[in-house]
């Protein structure tokens, strides 16, 4: 008998002993996380749009103004160039702003800010400065809102040497590597998604972190790795449920969790136990993430492939709005057990 | 350049309306014409309150911005459009969408994400556009589409047309990098843009206090040479005598103008803004629903005039309801667009390939 599998249970069982744990949503844990940097370091602060008095726009930083007040949480003006550039600027003096992006599609309006002064400021000043910002907010469809609003950029952050970029797909790992963006001395966007903000994880009560650059195997298995990040990571987990249960299939699955820094031993480890790897994002397939580990697969694991490496990403045009449509646009579980079976084939 | 006193500044203070109505501008409006106003801002009201109970039932998702409170200001200005004038918004569109002619069936069904919607279910809310009316969107990120309406403007200057293109923008959006940049640039150049800031006191839950260091946003033309001027927005009469202004001016001199609408928006920042009552007072919403009323203050006018009566008023208003019930009906029993969709319309060539021209892999899936 195949035992099932228990999602919330699995996430870090691979990486800590357990503590005492609460269980608490993806919002709750990415507010402690803020909440704690704030209290452990005067420098932290927090700037955006809504952030302070609205409590954020989706409730990520609620009762943080009226506990610490506003200087450590700051209500900005619609000026995202502005206030990037000022954050970054800041950083140079020690300062350690998080900033949110409301959605992280508005960082596009401050892309010099963020694209050319926080990733290259240090590279030109021959290591003579850092910049250690934090930039966070929603990246995420299946929200029904259109492609302005859809936007995924990790691999455009990734593309960026000097930006690092994290996509937490679950309240512990949301928590953990806030903590560790915020205590990071170089420029870390932190990806979030507003379809996990009110899902349940159990975290520690006790103070940790999860470091940049670690993948986390949310499941073992022996036929075939899929490998994900984001929210993605979740539904390549249930789609590995369904196909075990109804296919006998016994998949590895891999979340990424970090894209750059990225875990290459995770994923080659992986593949060289399976033979077999579909990779799955919600990014559009040109140029994504994935491009680049299917790339580090055939040219470091080579002779352990035992089948072409398949992706499931979304559908390659500008997010749909129809919510049906926009649904079969992106990854789901269907999608991704149509590749692994293809794959195995 | 414009001296100081040259900025002619509207205040629009109560007891002046008189003066709106005989204007010109208004003087000569027929009784049809006036009641097509009416039925305008009316029409924009009931299809938004239907489009709301169709949200609320769930039958449209993701983000809802209605401009109940505002009909008058996109109406005004829409009623004044020439021949060569052309309009582009941001994401509260769905009241200048319906004041250019769209219909009310083709705007809920993109609501609903259905394939006979204005955009085949593509754009949704925050994303109408008709070019063949001259109305060039519908634009989800604040103030993106600021520069797009210099570029309207642009276009009539360079291709040798008369007429302007009118942006509308919020008393957010005033603050976009985006937006400083083109208020030099269309100055510096000469091109005929109208921006109009429907300043409604609120960006989201943040007051324009709170937002802006410098309370009138139309002023900040001064710096870049720029005229402007402000009036309110609740009455459609004022709406058309400042805009006919501003919309003449930039026509007949290649140059842009900036008009500061004072306005007020009922609802939410959007449906999902549950708590617009905690960052303003429920007497400030009250008030402005009670005295300045959009619709009411034209029924009035109208009554007065004897262009309505309480009678057709109540009539007009049935078979608009009836207009917007039936447009929810038809959103429903529209199909849902078929998934091969989901890559039409992304690039002209594609779309126009139809004899196999084309070189190189355009779509990337698996
Ligand atoms: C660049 C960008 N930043 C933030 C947002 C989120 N957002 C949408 S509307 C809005 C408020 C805009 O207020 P205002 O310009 O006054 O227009 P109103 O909503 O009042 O019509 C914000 C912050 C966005 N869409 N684009
Ligand atoms: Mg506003």
């Amino acid at each position: 008998m195949i035992p099932t599998i228990n999602l919330k249970e699995l996430i870090f069982s691979t990486t800590r002993k357990r503590d005492t744990m609460a269980l608490i949503t993806y919002r709750e844990a990415l507010k402690q996380a803020l909440a704690e940097e704030i209290e452990r370091d005067e420098n932290v602060c927090i700037m955006g749009e809504e952030v302070a008095q609205y409590n954020g726009a989706y409730k990520v930083t609620e009762g943080l103004w009226e506990k610490y007040g506003d200087k450590r949480v700051i209500d900005t003006p619609i000026s995202e160039a502005a206030f990037s550039g000022l954050a970054i600027g800041s950083s140079m003096l020690g300062i350690r702003p998080v900033v949110e992006m409301m959605f992280m599609s508005f960082s596009y309006v401050a892309f010099d800010q963020l694209f050319n002064n926080a990733s290259f400021c240090r590279y030109m000043s021959g290591g003579l400065m850092n910049v250690p910002i934090v930039v966070r907010g929603p990246a995420n469809g299946g929200t029904n809102v259109g492609a302005t609003h859809s936007h995924t950029p990790e691999n455009l952050v990734a593309n960026h040497p000097g930006l690092k970029v994290v996509c937490p797909s679950n309240a512990y790992d949301a928590k953990g590597l806030m903590k560790s963006a915020i205590r990071d001395n170089d420029p870390v966007f932190v990806m979030e998604n507003t379809l996990l903000y009110g899902e349940k994880w159990e975290v520690p009560e006790e103070e940790f972190i999860v470091e940049l650059g670690v993948a986390n195997t949310l499941k073992e298995g022996t036929d075939i790795s899929i490998i994900s990040h984001g929210r993605c990571a979740m539904i390549a987990l249930k789609a590995a449920e369904i196909l075990q249960n109804e296919h006998a299939i016994n998949a590895e699955v891999i979340d990424l969790r970090s894209i750059r820094p990225l875990d290459e031993d995770a994923i080659l480890n992986s593949v060289r136990k399976t033979h077999r790897a579909v990779l799955v994002e919600e990014n559009k397939p040109y140029c994504g993430v994935d491009a680049q580990i299917s790339h580090l697969i055939q040219y470091k694991a080579f002779d352990d492939l035992d089948a072409p490496i398949h992706r499931v990403s979304a559908i390659d045009a500008p997010q749909i709005y129809s919510k049906p449509l926009e649904d079969w646009q992106i990854p789901n579980e269907q999608r991704i057990i149509d590749s692994v079976l293809k794959c195995l084939a | 350049m414009p001296t100081k006193q040259a900025v002619k500044k509207s205040t629009g203070k109560s007891g002046s309306t008189k003066k709106f109505e005989a204007e010109a501008i208004n003087k000569k409006l027929s009784k049809s014409e006036k009641l097509k106003l009416y039925k305008k801002i009316v029409a924009i009201r009931r299809f938004e309150e239907r489009s709301l109970q169709a949200y609320n039932q769930g039958k449209i998702g993701g983000f809802l911005h209605l401009y109940i409170g505002q009909e008058a200001v996109a109406t005004g200005i829409v009623s004044l459009m020439e021949e060569n004038d052309h309009i582009i918004t941001a994401y509260r569109d769905h009241g200048h969408a319906l004041a250019v002619g769209m219909t009310m069936n083709e705007c809920m069904a993109e609501l609903y994400g259905k394939y006979t919607g204005c955009s085949k279910g593509k754009g949704g809310s925050m994303h109408y556009f008709a070019p063949d009316k001259r109305y060039w969107g519908g634009h989800g990120i604040v103030a993106g589409q600021t520069p797009l309406g210099a570029g309207l403007a642009f276009a009539l200057k360079y291709k040798g047309l008369k007429g302007c293109a009118v942006c509308f923008l919020g008393d957010g959006a005033v603050n976009q990098g985006s937006f400083m940049e083109t208020l030099n640039l269309v100055s510096l150049w000469g091109i005929p843009v109208v921006y109009v800031i429907e300043n409604n006191g609120y960006s989201m839950g943040t007051s324009l206090k709170r937002s802006s260091a410098e309370e009138s946003l139309a002023k900040r033309g001064e710096a870049f040479g720029i005229e402007w001027s402000t009036c309110e927005g609740h009455d459609i009469f004022e709406v058309r005598s400042a805009a006919n202004k501003a919309m003449t001016y930039a026509r007949d001199n290649l140059k842009p103008y900036i008009l500061e609408i004072r306005t007020y928006r009922y609802r939410g920042h959007s449906v999902a803004d549950a708590n617009h009552e905690k960052y303003r007072t429920k007497e400030e919403i009250e008030n402005y629903k009670k005295n300045k009323d959009p619709i009411n203050v034209l029924k009035t006018k109208l009554l007065a005039d004897k262009t309505l009566t309480e009678a057709s008023a109540k009539e007009i208003d049935r078979e608009i309801k009836a207009e917007a019930e039936a447009s929810a009906k038809f959103a429903e029993e529209s199909p849902y667009p078929p998934k091969s969709e989901i890559t039409t319309d992304v690039y002209w060539t594609v779309d126009n390939d139809s004899d196999n021209q084309l070189k190189g892999t355009y779509f990337f899936n698996d």
